[in-house]
């Protein structure tokens, strides 16, 4: 007997490929200003990514994931919260951190190798990047929990890729929230690969939004490069959110246009055919020729956005590289609020020896 | 005033805690209806609801994971872990995540937690319920490692654990949780951190523990006394930071220092303190520092735990053995 393919989840789509509309589009696209700005974050996050890389390649930065491939998502997801709310990100967030108010120099800064990139006031309760994969699951069903308990308004939002669905962390946090009914949005970056895994051989699972099920969670497939369907999705998780109905998870599927990070070659183990294809597919390409046929974009625009892109990335940039080093104290002076005076015997002796004096009699 | 036991001392400063600062909440499996597998939230359910003493699922990672979540919000979580058996998998959360979160953030969000567990060996308990891997945790940067040894500093150490800014793992040694009763109510005084103290003054010899075994210390140092031996006793509590200074006070006294510990003994927190000593006090030393611990073996299971775990006959005889060194 054959065995049927179970897909038990609804895939959103209203754009295809070449950017044509393949379903009724949803009342708000006629406002071209949010159109518009999903358009130029996602541009600025695409330049940025490519300046980062062009940062590692030439020694100025440390090893970088790029974000190419996959902007909208994080894109439309950040465009969506508010404020109080709190981004719990994965690692490839760069544009959607943008969304938050994070300057590029920050992100860089962190990629750089300095903890000051996760520091500065305008992240508010956002979380810091999270390298441990899906370790960042429980942190936002925590961040939930504590808004739930102390009525505060706003909602968690936490990101992670394909792979980190696999780990016990994600299951856990998504069997919580369905238990206490938590306000969290989960966000699954379906780019298909974790590093040279392919999602096939991550789960046997025919979608991963559907791990979301079992814990009692609406769950959904969205297209993760149709900024319009992953509107309509999101922004239905968030109202749920927001006004106490509980948790969802969201598998956004896209590709991962480039290599894992700046230490990773892709063509290793994929090949170039399935890397053409995935081109096809690219968020902003597609987004750019529907907004052309609607007559909200022409060439005149976009390379005046391109100028105006560049030079806000230049800045950025140079902020981050004119950044002095941090002094050495600074290794010390955060691990504890209360200092334990052998810390502090330690932070006196690396002080000592910063300045070229003896610490070792 | 009324005397109580350790684990009631623990339910009463949960009780304080949790009545004089509303952002105070416990989180745990079976704490909440049941009152934790040795009572230690007993009562606090019905106090304070289940909005802030919270049955969580079966998922010790998660316990971990959300009070990070929690406290970077504000919240000051305390957490159970049922059994120091089932904390491995809160390792990856308090390594990766508690303990560096102030550090990473340069101070933007802190982790003010205190993860409970009770642990030891002594009690006829099932496999993975007796041993004692507090060196792990106090191996990592940015934590804090705390253990008590009795009803008193049980109390006041984990009032100061829930005041902590930062990140506390608060052991609780299992064999004394009903060993002995002390006098502690409302007014039973906070106790510092990162502070060792010295329960009995003496001049031959130090003897250096922590948690149940200060029990056994503490028998062996009155045998001692009877021998003639005046030894001076040192609770060291906080096992990360250490506190190096009253050791170091004490041995530089006596000359002599035994430490005992109920934990394996390469690689414990006993063989942090004799490097210390050698660093810090080689001169002052008139024999080698002697260490009276568990074996490099796992824990047995009950019917050998004895042949495991510190007597005061061992402790006595390495105090001695140090007395007679020349
Ligand atoms: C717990 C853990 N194991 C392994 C790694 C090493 N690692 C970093 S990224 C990665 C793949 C993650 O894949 P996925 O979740 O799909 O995200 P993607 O990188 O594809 O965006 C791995 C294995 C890690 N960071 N954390």
């Amino acid at each position: 007997m054959e065995q049927k393919e179970l897909n038990p989840i609804p895939i959103y789509q209203y754009l295809d490929a070449e950017g044509e509309v393949i379903e009724r589009l949803p009342g708000w696209t006629e406002d071209k200003d949010i159109l518009l700005g999903y358009y130029r974050h996602m541009v600025l996050g695409r330049q940025a990514d490519a300046k980062a890389v062009a940062l590692q390649r030439t020694g100025q930065m440390g090893t970088y994931p790029s974000c190419l491939g996959q902007e909208a998502i994080s894109t439309v997801t950040c465009a969506l919260m508010k404020k109080e709310d709190v981004l719990v990100p994965y690692y490839r967030d760069h544009p959607g951190l943008m969304v938050r108010g994070i300057p590029l120099s920050d992100i860089l800064l962190y990629w750089g190798g300095d903890e000051r990139g996760s520091s500065g006031d305008h992240w508010g309760k956002d979380f810091p990047n999270c390298v441990p994969i899906a370790t960042q699951a429980c942190h936002a069903a925590g961040v939930a929990a504590a808004l739930k308990i102390r009525q505060d308004s706003g909602i968690a939002v936490c990101a992670l890729g394909d792979g980190a669905t696999s780990k016990g962390d994600f299951l856990e946090a998504l069997n919580l929230a369905g238990a206490w009914q938590l306000p969290v949005v989960f966000v699954i970056n379906n780019n298909q690969w974790a590093i040279s895994v392919p999602r096939r051989i991550q789960s046997g699972a025919p979608t991963l939004a559907q791990k979301g099920v079992s814990a009692g969670l609406p769950s959904y497939q969205v297209d993760g490069n149709d900024v319009i369907a992953l509107h309509e999705v999101i922004n239905e998780a968030i109202d749920r959110a927001r006004s106490g109905k509980g948790a969802t998870v969201i598998e956004a599927i896209s590709y991962r246009l480039g290599d894992h990070t700046t230490a990773d070659d892709a063509s290793r183990y994929r090949s170039s055919d399935e890397l053409q294809q995935a081109w096809g597919k690219e968020p902003i390409k597609r987004l750019r020729t529907f907004l052309h046929h609607r007559g909200y974009w022409d060439e005149q625009q976009e390379q005046a956005l391109i100028k105006e892109v560049s030079l806000q990335i230049e800045q950025e940039v140079q902020t981050y590289l004119n950044t002095p080093l941090p002094p050495v104290k600074d290794l010390f002076d955060y691990h504890y609020a209360n200092m334990p005076s052998a810390l502090k015997q330690q932070k006196q002796e690396a002080e000592l020896r910063a300045a070229g004096g003896q610490s070792h009699e | 005033m009324s005397k109580i036991t350790m684990v009631e001392a623990v339910n009463l400063a949960l009780d304080h805690a949790m009545e004089s600062d509303p952002d105070v909440v416990m989180l745990g499996e079976d704490i909440g209806v049941n009152g934790g597998v040795f009572r230690a939230t007993q009562g606090l359910k019905d106090k304070y609801g289940f909005k802030r003493v919270m049955d969580t699922p079966l998922a010790e990672t998660l316990i971990a994971g959300i009070s990070i979540g929690m406290a970077a919000q504000g919240l000051k979580p305390v957490a159970e872990i049922q059994f120091m058996g089932f904390i491995f998998p809160t390792m990856e959360q308090l390594i990766c995540h508690a303990a560096r979160m102030r550090n990473r953030t340069r101070g933007r969000l802190s982790c003010p937690m205190v993860l409970r567990a009770p642990f030891g060996g002594g009690i006829h308990a099932p496999e993975h319920h007796s041993e004692s891997t507090e060196a792990l945790l106090a191996h990592i940067p940015g934590l804090r490692v705390v253990i008590p040894s009795s009803p008193v500093r049980a109390y006041g150490l984990l009032r100061s654990a829930i005041n902590e800014p930062d990140p506390v793992i608060f052991l609780e040694p299992k064999r004394i949780y009903r060993a002995s009763k002390q006098e502690v109510d409302h007014k039973t005084p906070l106790l510092p951190l990162d502070k060792c103290f010295t329960l009995k003054q003496g001049q031959d010899v130090t003897l250096v523990s922590w948690g149940a075994s200060v029990k056994e210390t503490m028998e062996a140092a009155s045998t001692l006394e009877q021998h003639g031996v005046s030894a001076e006793v040192i609770d060291v509590a906080t096992i990360k930071p250490l506190d190096m200074e009253t050791i170091l006070t004490s041995v530089q006294k006596t000359g002599r220092c035994v430490i005992v510990h109920e934990a394996c003994k390469s690689f414990g927190a006993g063989a942090e303190i004799a490097a210390s000593l050698a660093e810090q006090a080689l001169t002052f030393l008139k024999a080698p520092v002697e260490r009276v611990t568990g074996f490099d073996t796992i824990m047995p299971y009950y019917r050998m735990e004895d042949h495991y775990l510190p007597s005061p006959d061992d402790i006595m005889k390495a105090a001695l053995k140090t007395l007679s060194f020349h």
